[in-house]
């Protein structure tokens, strides 16, 4: 893949970006841009199959992942803006097509080339989103996925630390699961309560305003539960942030009308 | 063992309301986990070392019949007995007419969770023979009638007055108002009364960390040196193990030891590592006369070639139940089996069944911090999904959750009807939430029951996308509110 | 059939191997080379700083240490141990001739006696087989001279290792032990019991509370003997 040209980018917006907080879709798309690549947003794109894959659906998440494969396998790079969608396509993908002469090597390709995007911008292009204005005392939590999955851990704290403005501090329980894990939050909503306490609790602990992932599920859930409680603890998705979008509502919070 | 596992449900509510336990699990937290990453800190090979003890295992398992075969052939030249057993049901009969060939009374037990699958302590009781657990955890459980809630410390769920309690009403032969305040207090008693059984021994029951093919030799690994006493003083060793313990030389024992007790407590190595080969030799002091093994099948088999192989690597550390949030949030006993957390969960389906284990495989967000702290580097998320998927083909998955998923993936693979049915979906949502969230929405119940639901922020990307402009004009659009 | 075919039947069929025999003289040599594997470098050190790291690491849990010049200082160290303990003045030593054989009437009160370990035994001193540096661990083999009941009975176990036989690694003990049963032409590929000790006994299994002296002995206390063999 040449470098001198601009890189052609597949942006997977991810089901949770298109319906609940499309801000984070066009703050990916600015991020992109900022760093010199084209971006399409192919209206083809659904889901990339985790709800399945997770419930043991093997058949129709391989009906899907062919779907998404056929949908983007063009572009130069799929980028995600999710550890767990991420993590679906570029580490599972190629599972769910292991034994398979046909889609196997096209399940790999479109692996090799997806990355997350906090990832892609650091681990690949290697640059610092322009300068962001931030004020406040934020604490990352790490999502399962992107940080088991695809070893996002530095990367995101060295942008949010660029960013002016912004104080940075470490939750005890970072790495641990908020609790969410797709739909055990609803089958098993104690013990996913008993998790999203401990780390809202770990939140609270670290003295941040702010709690921030590259997530839109985890911070849902963590949001949802802060609220509950009524915590006033801000949560925003790590691109809001970096493409200095963050003065819209935060999640959960009434959106003006025009 | 009965199981409890079809009830995983109320047993997890239970647990979440059972204050001593959510003390005792709070402090695992910061127990073995912070432990742990201390010990691998100190030891800069320790990531070397679990692919080695992986490879090991792995190698093992590819010959696993011609090592058991070696591994016999050495025993019976030291002069011990290999039983060869299928079920649970055979092992038990090959306990039973070993003790009772010996006359024995009295059998003393080291922790063995194999012994535990196999229920052989109610079978000697039955068949009026005693069986007294010396482990001191497992001695505890004993008197409360309960099963282990942890692999390797198997009264963890319990506090000290819950202990000094079991320990008032079992002993009563001593001082009524005698203080068991302390830990100390209750230790010194539990050593007391069980020095007695140790010595009147006649049998010792063991289980087996590792066996080795090279020398025929059963590795036993304790703090408390329990074990040691177990096997060393009563006139019949008998050591009950499954059939994937073997390993095939001394070196590779000794490998898998340095990976075993830093991820199990953050110890470099248990305070008593014990290698047994055979019975007394002929001018030795002391020991037992009679060796024998007892092999076990049990379901091992047939995990062999399958998609659960690789759960045959288990050393059983116990470092992923220490680590895993479901596991610290309710506890062993909730699995309602023998085993528990990450690996009782894998294994458990395997054992009993997956009908009757059907949760257990669910009851996990695949976090994956497991797999990042086993020493076998034994893929743990994977098989867990592995069991779901053949429940899902087993259509043992409840009917609404595959409707809805069936319903989902549906419009998944349509795109327009997709784009149609999420943007009426966010134009409906957005109508009723009051300030940006909702407290309560009819068939999202599992989630609004314990969280607020935000609501959709406006029309979905992709459509705002596509009807506005892109790029950095975007950002400026957001922040007056032309698009969301 | 017998449950050896059985079990070893299913295997087979379920390993699918194509070539039995190949294996099976994979398997031989596997074993009989018994390849060290990784070896830590943390005990790979020159035999003073050995003897340090063994201390450092058999402290650490909670083990005593004294250094001695010779075996000859042996019953005065041992004296020593009881006194400042308040231990009565009774010991069972191991019946090794390196044991039995010192001038233990250095201290005419103590009241020796030699033999296997038994239930009301207070204070045991047996020799160790050597040590292993890594971890400050104590390697005790069974023997006619060396009962195994005397490692754990006891309240207070005293071990006597020589120093040049504190090794870096638990390989080169192994080495050892092969060694010495070629040696002695044992039967038996290895004595009935080896032990590794590593501290005191201890458990955790109230409350997750650190207690020593569950069933084995509550104190360790080792002996380093700098001596040649006889």
């Amino acid at each position: 893949m040449s470098h001198d040209a601009s890189p052609r980018v597949g942006l997977f917006a991810t089901c949770l970006v298109d319906l609940m907080r499309p801000a984070v879709g066009f703050a990916s798309v600015k991020l992109l841009e900022d760093a010199g690549c084209v971006v399409e947003v192919p209206m083809a794109q659904t889901c990339c199959g985790q709800p399945a894959f997770n419930s043991g659906d093997t058949e129709d998440s391989q009906d899907i992942a062919r779907q998404v494969i056929t949908t983007f396998e063009t572009y130069d790079y799929v980028i995600v803006p999710s550890g767990s969608c991420g993590g679906m396509i570029k580490c599972h993908y190629p599972e769910l097509f292991e034994d398979d002469q046909d889609w196997a090597p096209r399940a790999k390709a479109m692996a090799d080339k997806t990355y997350e995007l906090i990832s892609f911008l650091i681990d690949i292009l290697n640059v610092s989103p322009n300068a962001a204005q931030f004020d406040g005392t934020v604490t990352y939590h790490d999502s399962c996925s992107g940080l088991r999955e695809l070893e996002i851990k530095d990367q995101p704290r060295k942008l949010l630390n660029n960013v002016s403005g912004l104080t940075l501090v470490e939750g005890k329980e970072a790495e641990t699961c908020c609790g969410f894990g797709g739909l055990f939050c609803v089958k098993y909503p104690d013990i996913s309560e008993k998790m999203v306490d401990a780390k809202v609790d770990d939140i609270v602990a670290s003295g941040a305003d702010t709690v921030v992932a590259g997530d839109l599920g985890c911070l849902m859930n963590i949001s949802g539960r802060m609220q509950r409680r009524g915590i006033d603890i801000k949560a925003r998705h790590t691109a809001e942030i970096l493409a200095d979008m963050a003065d819209i509502p935060a999640i959960g919070e009434p959106v003006d009308e025009v | 063992m009965q199981s409890t596992s079809p009830n995983f449900k109320q047993n997890a509510k239970d647990a979440l309301k059972d204050d001593p336990l959510q003390a005792a699990l709070g402090k695992l937290t910061n127990g073995f986990p912070i432990r742990r990453l201390e010990a691998a800190a100190r030891l800069p090979e320790f990531e070397d070392l679990r692919d080695a003890a992986r490879d090991i295992k792995t190698h093992v398992l590819e010959n696993l019949d011609l090592y058991l075969e070696a591994y016999e052939e050495k025993v019976i030249e030291s002069g011990g007995h290999v039983h060869w057993c299928q079920t649970a049901q055979d092992a038990r009969e090959t306990i039973l007419k070993i003790c009772k060939d010996a006359n024995a009374k009295t059998v003393t037990k080291s922790k063995s969770m194999i012994s535990e699958e196999i229920a052989v302590n109610a079978f000697l009781e039955e068949n009026g023979i005693e069986p007294v657990e010396t482990d001191l955890g497992e001695y505890i459980i004993q008197l409360r009638d309960e099963p282990p809630s942890h692999i390797i410390a198997p009264a963890i769920h319990l506090s000290k007055e819950q202990v000094a309690d079991t320990f008032r009403e079992a002993h009563d032969d001593l001082d009524q108002d005698r203080s068991l305040e302390e830990p100390r207090a209750l230790l010194e008693e539990a050593r007391a009364k069980l020095r007695t059984k140790f010595l009147g021994a006649d049998v010792g029951l063991t289980g087996a960390n590792m066996l080795i093919a090279e020398t025929g030799t059963n590795v036993l690994v304790t703090n408390e040196g329990n074990a040691d006493l177990t096997n060393n003083l009563p006139r019949i060793h008998i050591v009950i193990a499954s059939i994937e313990k073997i390993v095939p030389t001394l070196e590779d024992a000794t490998t898998i030891l340095r990976v075993l007790a830093r991820s199990a407590t953050g110890q470099d190595i248990s305070v008593y590592t014990t290698f047994c080969t055979g019975p007394r030799q002929a001018k030795d002091l002391d020991g037992p006369e009679e060796y024998h093994v007892v092999l076990l099948d049990n379901g091992r088999t047939d995990m062999i070639g399958s998609e659960f192989h690789e759960m045959l690597r288990c050393i059983r550390c116990g470092a992923c139940l220490n680590h895993c949030p479901v596991y610290k949030s309710v506890g062993g006993h909730a699995y309602g089996w023998v085993y528990s957390g990450p690996m009782g969960a894998v294994l458990i389906p395997n054992l009993i069944g997956m009908e009757e284990a059907q949760h257990l495989p669910h009851a996990s967000t695949l976090c994956g911090k497991c797999e990042s702290v086993c020493p076998m580097r034994i893929p743990l998320p994977k098989m867990l999904r592995k069991w779901r998927e053949k429940q899902f083909k087993a259509e043992i998955t409840a009917k609404t959750a595959r409707w809805a998923l069936k319903g989902w993936a549906w419009l998944a693979k349509n795109p327009k009807l997709y784009r149609m049915t999420m943007n009426l979906g966010v134009a409906v949502l957005g109508q009723f939430a009051p300030r940006g969230r909702f407290k309560s929405l009819p068939l999202a119940k599992g989630w609004t029951s314990k969280r607020d639901l935000a609501s959709p922020a406006g029309d979905t990307f992709l459509t705002q996308y596509h009807n506005g402009p892109r790029g950095d004009q975007s950002g400026d659009l957001i922040r007056r509110g032309k698009i969301r | 059939m017998s449950g050896k075919a059985l079990i070893l039947g299913k295997i087979k069929s379920n390993l699918n191997r194509s070539d039995d025999l190949k294996s099976r003289a994979e398997i031989k040599n596997r074993i009989q080379a018994h390849a060290k594997g990784l070896i830590p470098k943390r005990g790979e050190l020159p035999q003073a700083q050995r003897v340090a790291l063994f201390c450092k690491e058999a402290q650490r849990v909670d083990a005593s240490i004294s250094e001695l010049n010779g075996f000859n200082e042996i019953p005065a160290a041992v004296s020593d141990y009881l006194r400042d303990h308040q231990l009565p003045a009774k010991v069972k030593i191991a019946p090794h001739k390196e044991l039995v054989d010192l001038d233990w009437d250095v201290n005419t009160s103590l009241m020796v006696e030699q033999g296997r370990g038994v239930g009301d035994d207070g204070v045991s001193v047996s020799l160790a087989f050597g040590g292993v540096a890594e971890t400050g661990t104590l390697v005790m083999a069974s023997g006619p001279e060396t009962p195994t009941s005397l490692n754990f009975l006891p309240l207070d176990h005293i071990v006597v290792v020589r120093a040049n036989e504190i090794a870096g690694n638990y390989e080169d003990i192994w080495a050892r032990i092969r060694e010495h049963q070629a040696r002695t032409n044992a039967e038996s590929a290895l004595p009935r019991t080896v032990n590794w000790i590593t501290g005191p006994s201890r458990t955790a299994d109230i409350e997750q509370t650190l207690l020593l002296g569950a069933h084995g002995p509550q104190r360790l206390h080792i002996l380093i003997v700098s001596e040649a063999p006889q």
